[in-house]
């Protein structure tokens, strides 16, 4: 099939390609479609292989100065043009201008009678004539499996359709062959036989009434390429093809840290927020404040003059901005200043890989300095837990290698343990903060901690997170019995603790007072001791006065008695 | 090579006032078409002596012709006239199948009956 001069052709144009300027499509394929050969694009109906032709030939036209004629055995030019005017492509314009040329071939069995044998050289004629009109380098023929049903006589077209592909490869031209997927076979007619370089598949999924449409290489001789299934998206410009799929940990880690949006949980995170570029998961029950805590960071985000992007897959964006003006987060300011998006929608509207497509193109779109998606939990409704961890792997990569801080919430079910997240990504997370409602006393209080932050001194506390209108606050920790304290519990705690310290300082001031009482009466002792010596003193005195006194009045009795006794 | 023959008529048959306007596309005087040509004419002075007119059609010198009638395989005639149109491809190797492509009937030899024919 291949012959010698082939061989010496795949030799030397081994990486020779051709951009096709459909978005994604060329990281793909490392370049484009081989150029100078034919390719197969095959798949359903409906799953856009006429409108990637059309835009492979409108975009060589446009981006790559290569003019191409499309030719079509199904649709006639008019009705072409019309299918891809809302793309912006105006092909009437490129026709004047020489760029595209449009030649309908129009076969139908119902008005072919046959007898004898025949070739294609009709076909091949106007083929030429074609491209040598406009000088093209890009051919496209959808779909000429369409000569099978018209022409009767296989062998011929077989045959026909070999010296065709070895015709366009002597052309020169790149060429894209369309094909109808068969049952068995990649194409209803085996065209994949004829076409042997580059081999193309689209296809549409529909699971949980869920449409995903997707491309995959089949084939690409002598050339590296992305082997997987890329979905790609048919939007407002034409396809795109997502080629978010190489698992690169290659990039630059940033020292750079973002606050969180509220002050003490900067703290708890060792200082002042968390790191740039880096991710964020929020897991909690119902009501635990997952999205305020995240409209927290986007305000906070908002605030230093960064770009926020809000994917809210359960609220609507009113809903969230009403809500959170009653927490005091007053994130419509930041809407009209345009550093905040949001982009809200109900994750059944796509598929998973929709999902990611559309993310991936608004953060190429917005470039924002983070991304908050609220919650990650519903995206598993429409995606089972594999598809939803590739997805959001791909999507965490993307968003790091940019620099982008994401954070994700996640609501957990009431049943399961906290430590569990339902897309199974926590190992994705660089910090993963869980709140949980804690139920004592008859009342649900709001709890907060730090599981896990990579490469920050992390506080290890359970702390009380108090949603108020005021903001989010973070209250001091109280430990009781039972575990942490909350609510009413906490402020009882603290008026018990007050009580207390109250007791206390009375207690302090009744046993001072007891002492100095005491010492009071001590010193009054010791002053009426005093007074006693200070009396025993002066009887002493007296005692000796008396006694002089005694003695002088002896001596003078004596003398006295002397005198009456004459004594001489 | 573009050459108009004209087949005088031998016989007034039933298809009296119809005429026949055919048009061979044919790429180069290569094998096939050549033979094409030779059954066509063979088939004309048999059935429609005098009535027909063949055109022949040489793509390779007049490619843009091959639009007008969606012109793939070669040889491939045209029955012009009558209406409606008419296709065959190949070289017209078939007499009976080219009668019936081209809805000459051909009831007890030479003669032609076709109701779609007085139509047009």
């Amino acid at each position: 099939m291949v012959s010698d001069r082939s061989l010496v052709n795949i030799r030397q144009d081994v990486l020779a390609k051709c951009p096709t300027g459909i978005q994604g499509f060329d990281e793909i394929t490392a370049g484009g479609l081989p150029k100078g050969r034919p390719s197969l694009v095959c798949g359903g109906p409906g799953c856009g292989k006429t409108l990637f032709g059309m835009e492979f030939l409108v975009r060589g036209a446009t981006e790559f100065d290569e003019p191409g004629v499309f030719v079509s055995f199904e649709e006639r030019p008019e009705e072409l043009a019309q299918n891809v005017i809302s793309l912006g492509w105006n092909l009437q314009d490129l026709e004047t201008n020489g760029k595209l040329l449009v030649e309908y071939v129009q076969v139908e069995r119902s008005d072919i009678e046959e007898t004898g044998e025949y070739d294609l050289e009709g076909l091949f004629i106007r083929l030429a004539s074609a491209v040598d009109a406009i000088g093209a380098k890009r051919i496209v023929l959808d779909t000429v499996e369409s000569l099978f049903a018209a022409l009767p006589n296989e062998l011929i077209l077989r045959s026909e359709l070999r010296r065709l592909f070895r015709w366009l490869k002597d052309k020169g031209l790149t060429a894209m062959i369309t094909g109808e997927r068969g049952d068995r076979n990649l194409t209803r007619h085996g065209l994949e036989e004829y076409v042997s370089d580059c081999v193309i598949d689209l296809n549409v999924r529909v699971k949980s009434d869920i449409a995903t449409r997707r491309l995959r290489i089949v084939k690409y001789r002598g050339s590296r390429h992305g082997t997987n299934e890329y979905p790609f998206l048919i939007g407002a410009t034409g396809f795109s093809v997502m080629p978010i799929t190489s698992i690169n940990l290659d990039y630059a880690t940033l020292m750079e840290r973002v606050p969180s949006g509220v002050e003490r949980l900067d703290t708890m995170l060792g200082g002042s927020g968390y790191y740039k570029g880096s991710s964020v998961l929020i897991t909690g029950t119902a009501g635990t404040g997952k999205s305020s805590l995240a409209s927290a960071f986007a305000q906070s985000i908002c605030a230093t003059g960064g770009k926020c992007l809000y994917f809210a897959f359960e609220e609507a964006v009113s809903q969230i901005l009403r809500n959170m003006s009653s927490i005091g987060i007053n994130l419509g300011q930041w809407v009209d200043a345009g550093l905040l998006k949001f982009h809200a929608s109900r994750p059944t509207t796509f598929g998973m890989e929709m999902h990611l497509l559309t993310m991936y193109n608004m953060v190429k779109e917005f470039n924002p300095s983070a991304v908050i998606i609220d919650p990650i939990s519903n995206l598993s409704s429409v995606g089972n837990e594999e598809e939803v961890k590739s997805v959001l792997t791909r999507f965490v990569d993307y968003l790091k290698g940019r620099g982008i801080t994401t954070l994700f919430t996640d609501l957990t079910s009431g049943k399961t343990a906290g430590e569990y997240t339902e897309a199974a990504i926590s190992s994705l997370m660089d910090t993963w903060i869980l709140l949980r409602n804690i139920e004592t006393n008859g009342e649900r209080n709001r709890a907060l901690f730090v599981l896990k932050a990579r490469g920050t001194d992390h506080s290890n506390q359970v702390r009380e997170f108090v949603l108020s209108s005021q903001g989010l606050e973070l209250t001091d920790a109280y430990l009781g019995p039972e575990g942490v304290l909350m609510g009413s519990a906490r402020v009882a705690q603290e008026v018990r603790a007050q009580a207390e310290s109250m007791r206390r300082s009375q207690e302090l001031k009744g046993r001072t007072r007891g002492l100095e009482t005491r010492r009071a009466m001590l010193e009054a002792q010791m002053a009426s001791l005093k007074q006693e010596v200070i009396c025993l003193d002066e009887e002493v005195e007296m005692f000796k006065v008396e006694a002089m006194a005694q003695d002088d009045a002896l001596a003078k009795g004596r003398d006295d008695m002397a005198r009456i006794r004459k004594a001489d | 090579m573009m050459e108009n023959e004209e087949i005088s008529p031998e016989q007034s048959g039933a298809m009296v006032g119809t005429f026949w306007s055919l048009r061979l596309y044919v790429a180069g005087q290569t094998p096939k078409s050549l033979e094409a040509f030779a059954n066509l004419k063979k088939i004309c002075e048999e059935y429609l002596q005098g009535r027909c007119e063949i055109e022949v059609v040489d793509l390779l010198e007049n490619p843009h012709l091959a639009r007008e009638y969606q012109i793939v395989a070669i040889p491939t005639l045209i029955r012009k006239l009558p209406q409606p149109i008419k296709k065959i491809i190949g070289t017209l190797v078939d007499t009976e199948r080219v009668l019936v492509g081209l809805n000459i009937q051909a009831s007890s030899g030479k003669m032609m009956q076709d109701s779609g024919v007085r139509r047009g």
